[in-house]
């Protein structure tokens, strides 16, 4: 995995494996050790911030590789999870295999992804964000609505009893038992989205690295070089679009199965620009720092829900509200963030050269021969 | 007819309101290309403090439009404050950071200040106290009150305000020459930074005015209110062309227009499949539907592409 360790690690294979060893260890045991430490209830944290992982990795190809700002991206999610709940649940009556269905479901988000951005990638930049949430939102309000001529998605109430994922026959919400290891739902859920976070990850630094990935780069930068370049500009766009949604489409199958309730609640707005903020905060475009910034964004609210107990311990009583409190701080934390560390907290090297160079004079000699180039 | 015509009165009363929140918006775009998502709270801020001052004079036994006059003005001044300290906090040292740093400040503001109005006011809806007796004009089979004209008549008078504030001050000069171009205008003499900072007050100021007339509109306020209202109007902003200012009025006539005729006819045009719930549906459709066709909005200037 390039990158993700600093550079000390390429010299020495064995100082890597040692590494990756031990959070490879780390990650197997996790579950059993948050259980121990912060119980069952932090497992399933955990699985939240695995599922967001995804999701922020696949809004990062739209944002963060192909610089086109999405504003509607849960609408994908939206799309893979209803179309999982629709043909798995008794609200038709039809039960259809989960491993049928998700990688089904994460094709139709790619289509939606094609259906929108075909006639609106033409846009610019911020034109492109209020499209993007305009359509989020429309599927948002048909979500809402389609219970009436006829019931498919229960409007407001939404889906129940959706069935669970299924491995060879055994349902992943009963505890299993595996070498005398008792695994409850919510560890069996962690190591399913702990593989397919990893599949992701994988195709998300393959994509990077390849030709595809370069042409969105070089569209990122400058669209009109990247044109004269031969890139296909429109194709290439449309490709980050439909790569993004389809990652969205995954995630809302898993979100799904794993949740087994769905409703346009859980597709609002707010929950868009929560992973975008996701990216944005751990670094747009690298990943080691969008993974980073979806676990901070999906863990910090629930590690401010102990606010009230603090408040006793400070004041001897609480003051305020923590369930109030707790989103005051966290609007709090994502200005001061981004006001401490404008690039993310973990930006890619390239991009932290670009804000910070290390040699000053170099710097503006380039921006001279830039602003000589543009006369 | 009765209808139609009906559905257009209470189109352009709504769409009013829209202009006057979607000015804010367009004039910070205008001048730092930032998309301010927490104006919507502003004008929130402006509809609950003004409701409460209200509310008290009222109360109290002060005049009706005295008490009117002093709500609105308590909440200016309460939003030009926080709108120029939110641009100076959270946007001013970002000026020249990566294009969606100011937008995940703004996110947290919008949140920040929703949240703050939350603690403050509760989380229940303060109703619009009813210093006005309603009355109600019938115009050709169209119903208007009196509150509602009262709602236009203001509008319109801030917004010509602005507009001679735009055109025919320095101030506005030095607005738009930092709009044209922020460099070359700190260059000419202009103090860019409290160009800026005017500009926030300013858009502020309408937000305040607006969330008053939109509380009276309504009946109530909400610290909830901000959100849903910001996006309308900031859709009404894009559609008009964002960062210009008659496209902003345009935009946001149209938009209530739209909204108040779709949502009266949806149901025929549809042949009853779409019920009148979908009308935000209709908004955002008309809106995507016009920046294909006019990919910068409808007075919007073609702009060079640039990343």
């Amino acid at each position: 995995m390039p990158d993700l360790l600093p550079n000390r690690f390429y010299r020495d294979p064995r100082l890597a494996w040692a590494a990756y060893a031990a959070l490879a260890a780390l990650l197997l045991t996790l579950p059993f050790l948050v259980d121990a430490g912060m119980g069952r209830s932090w497992v399933r944290i955990l699985d939240f911030a695995l599922l967001y992982v995804m999701l922020a990795l696949g809004l990062n190809i739209v944002v963060g590789f192909a610089g086109l700002l999405d504003l509607g991206y849960v609408a994908f999610y939206a799309v893979g999870a209803y179309f999982y709940a629709i043909l798995a649940s008794p609200q038709l009556g039809i039960h259809l295999p989960f491993w049928a269905l998700l990688p089904l479901g994460a094709g139709v988000a790619c289509l939606f992804g094609v259906l929108l951005g075909a006639p609106t990638l033409r846009l610019r930049g911020d034109y492109l964000a209020i499209v993007t949430l305009g359509f989020g939102e429309i599927i948002r309000i048909f979500l809402n609505n389609l219970n009436a001529p006829f019931n498919l998605t229960n409007g407001p109430q939404g889906i129940n009893m959706i069935d669970p994922v299924r491995i060879a026959g055994h349902s992943l919400t009963r505890p299993i038992e595996i070498l005398g290891l008792k695994l409850p739902g919510t560890h069996t859920h962690y190591y399913l989205f702990l593989i397919l976070t990893l599949g992701v990850i994988f195709v998300a630094i393959r994509l990077q690295g390849s030709r595809i990935g370069r042409a969105w780069a070089a569209i990122r930068e400058d669209e009109v070089a990247a044109e004269a370049m031969g890139i296909n500009t429109r194709n290439m766009k449309l490709l980050a679009f439909a790569m993004g949604a389809t990652f969205g489409g995954l995630g809302g199958g898993l979100f799904a199965a794993f949740q087994g309730f769905v409703s346009p609640e859980s597709f609002t707005l707010m929950e868009s620009i929560m992973i975008l903020c996701m990216v944005v905060l751990g670094g747009m475009g690298h990943i080691p720092g969008v993974i980073l910034g979806a676990i901070l964004v999906t863990i910090l609210p629930e590690l401010l829900r102990y606010i009230g107990p603090l408040q006793e311990g400070l004041i001897g009583r609480v003051a305020v509200d923590p369930a109030d409190l707790r989103m005051l701080l966290f609007g709090v934390a994502l200005v001061a963030v981004m006001l401490f560390r404008p690039q993310g907290l973990w930006p890619s090297p390239v991009r932290a050269r670009e804000l910070h160079p290390a040699n000053p004079d170099e710097v503006r000699q380039e921006q001279e021969a830039l602003y000589d180039a543009e006369r | 007819m009765d209808v139609l015509l009906q559905q257009l009165v209470n189109g352009l009363i709504l769409g009013s309101l829209y202009a006057l929140v979607a000015l804010g918006y367009t004039m910070v775009y205008g001048i730092l290309e930032l998309i301010n998502f927490a104006h919507g709270e502003i004008v929130m801020l402006g509809a609950l403090v003004s409701v409460t001052v209200l509310g008290v004079l009222v109360a109290a036994g002060v005049p009706v439009p005295l008490a009117l006059l002093l709500a609105l003005a308590a909440a200016v001044l309460v939003c030009m404050a926080t709108g120029v300290l939110v641009e100076r906090i959270a946007y001013r040292p970002l000026r020249n950071a990566p294009r969606l740093a100011p937008l995940i400040t703004a996110i947290g503001v919008s949140i920040v200040l929703q949240n703050l109005a939350m603690i403050l006011w509760g989380r229940q809806y303060l109703s619009f106290p009813p210093v006005l007796a309603p009355q109600v004009y019938a115009w050709h089979g169209a119903s208007v009150s009196n509150v509602q004209l009262l709602i236009v008549a203001v509008a319109a008078l801030t917004m010509g305000t602005l507009l001679l504030l735009v055109q025919r001050t320095r101030l506005g000069r030095a607005m738009r020459a930092t709009a044209q171009n922020r460099e070359v205008a700190g260059l000419m003499g202009v103090d860019v930074n409290r160009v800026i900072a005017a500009t926030f007050a300013v858009g502020s100021a309408l937000a305040a005015v607006a969330g008053l007339l939109i509380a009276s509109y309504y009946g109530i306020a909400h610290y909830n209110m901000g959100f849903l209202l910001g996006l309308k109007a900031f859709s009404a902003a894009v559609l008009g062309g964002i960062g210009n200012i008659p496209g902003a009025l345009l935009g946001g006539l149209l938009l209530g227009v739209i909204e108040s005729l779709g949502a009266g006819y949806i149901g025929d045009l549809t042949g009853g499949f779409l019920g009148s719930h979908y009308q935000d549906i209709f908004a955002f459709f008309i809106l995507i539907l016009v920046l294909i066709f006019r990919p910068s909005g409808l007075l919007g200037e073609r702009v060079a592409d640039r990343a």
